[in-house]
């Protein structure tokens, strides 16, 4: 499974997204799709668990977390980075 | 001929070799306080980056760094190894207090010089048996032989003394002196006996090696700095040294509140959905953790701002204020240690694993006795009587 299918996976348990995540594009908004801050918390904390990382205080911005595709590349890059 | 050894200079930028004697210092903190040794490797990078020198004025071969880039450093240092970053805060405060007390000097100037171009480690010995602890008062004297002075002193604690290239020792001015009429004498090691009187092995700062010796030193007359202990205590080495020591506590605190935000997160992701009870706690840890930061701040660039100006750095109203930057810290190091160990809980408890802050839990029990804040609170009282506004 990439990093991308997990994500959403994630985001259909945590992110109270109005329809399911595979039916949305990796650039489309999550927030307009229907992610509240306080969910954005839970898909942050899930995330974290599901690829046993931590996100570093510069990328818990409302950016990382706005799209499927930004959020699968902040992974990617810590997953990198901890290689 | 006698050799002189000159430090290579690291050319790298300032930030970079700190963080190399950082990581260093973090590498070797758990055996150090295990055998509560010296850390000798963290020490030995500080020579090899020129950290030793970093406070001394650019004519004297330093880098000339103020008190808050210092403060900045000792933090760094002080969160990965406490006793590392507690011997650079010392350390320091002899260089300083040698530094601006040259009294125009010129063998003085040339042996504060060596400390940047030889990056000497300087060590103090202030306190004396017999005296009741208090390090205004002493009971040896300088006394003149020739054209040299014989230096007997029986000292409780010289911190890493024999790890040290120079000694900081006060003494009466002469043998008829008044306990109060204190000099500053710099001794170097090659003309220093030091017979340890006891040993170190305590619940926290386990590196800072003090133990206590038995000082019987002769050195060259020049030695004794002019300028009465009086005016370099209470216009550079106290300021200094609390400035620089809620430094490293502050560092020992930061440390503990990563450690605690990390617990608190991971025990987020085992409960998505709930906030667990130690986010609440933690809230409280952060406000503190930042009213430490504005303290120590606003503290180091007060002094830095007045380091020109020694009729306010002898008042009453700073030493007031530098003294309560020591309790005042001191207590909060404690408090934030306290806190981690509530919302870390058994792992934080734990000698090892990744949430442990059991070492800084101890170390941080230090501060509040390392010069204990009884004294220092009754020596505020009596300055508090006189203080004008």
């Amino acid at each position: 499974m990439s990093a991308t299918d997990t994500v959403r996976r994630v985001l259909d348990t945590h992110a109270k997204l109005k329809s399911p995540a595979d039916t949305l594009a990796v650039d489309a908004d999550l927030y307009a799709a229907g992610m509240t801050s306080h969910a954005s918390v839970n898909v942050m904390l899930a995330v974290e668990d599901a690829f046993d990382i931590e996100f570093p205080d510069e990328l818990l911005t409302k950016t990382t977390f706005c799209s499927i595709g930004s959020i699968s590349s902040a992974v990617e890059g810590l997953l990198e980075a901890a290689a | 001929m006698p050799t002189t050894i000159i430090a290579t200079p690291d050319a790298r930028p300032l930030d970079e070799r700190v963080a190399h004697v950082v990581a260093v210092a973090a590498r070797y903190a758990g055996e150090v306080d295990a055998a509560a040794r010296f850390p000798a490797e963290a020490v030995d990078a500080m020579r090899s980056t020129g950290l030793l020198g970093a406070s001394l004025p650019v004519a004297l071969g330093g880098e000339g760094l103020t008190l808050v880039q210092l403060g900045s450093i000792a933090s760094r240092l002080g969160g990965a190894c406490s006793s590392t970053g507690m011997v650079f805060a010392m350390h320091h405060s002899q260089v300083l207090s040698l530094s601006r007390h040259l009294g125009g000097s010129a063998s003085l100037a040339i042996l504060a010089g060596r400390i940047a171009s030889e990056q000497l480690l300087i060590a103090s010995a202030t306190t004396e048996l017999g005296i009741g602890g208090d390090v205004r008062s002493s009971s040896c004297f300088v006394d003149l032989e020739g054209d040299k002075v014989r230096l007997i002193k029986n000292a409780p604690v010289i911190s890493y003394g024999s790890e040290a290239d120079l000694v900081l020792v006060t003494a009466r001015r002469n043998a008829d002196s008044a306990p109060s009429d204190q000099v500053l004498v710099v001794c170097d090691s090659a003309n220093l006996r030091l017979e340890a009187t006891g040993g170190w092995d305590t619940l926290g700062l386990r590196g800072t090696a003090s133990m206590g010796y038995r000082l019987n030193a002769l050195v060259p007359a020049d030695r004794v700095i002019p300028e009465p202990y009086d005016a370099i205590s209470s216009e550079t080495m106290l300021p200094v040294c609390h400035v620089l020591w809620a430094s490293v506590w502050l560092g020992m605190a930061r440390t503990v509140a990563d450690t605690s935000r990390h617990y608190v997160r991971s025990a987020a992701r085992r409960s998505i959905g709930s906030v667990p009870p130690g986010a609440t706690r933690l809230v409280d840890l952060i406000a503190e953790l930042e009213r430490f930061e504005s303290l120590v701040d606003g503290m180091a660039r007060r002094t830095d701002e007045l380091s020109e100006n020694r009729a306010a750095l002898g008042g009453v109203g700073f030493a007031v204020s530098i003294n309560n930057l020591k309790v005042t810290a001191s207590e909060l190091v404690a408090q934030i240690a306290m806190a981690a160990l509530s919302i870390t809980g058994i792992s934080g408890y734990r000698n090892d694993g990744q949430y442990s802050v059991a070492r800084i839990f101890r170390d941080a029990q230090g501060a509040a006795l390392m010069v204990h804040n009884d004294r220092i609170i009754a020596n505020t009282a009596r300055l508090i009587l006189v203080q004008k506004g």
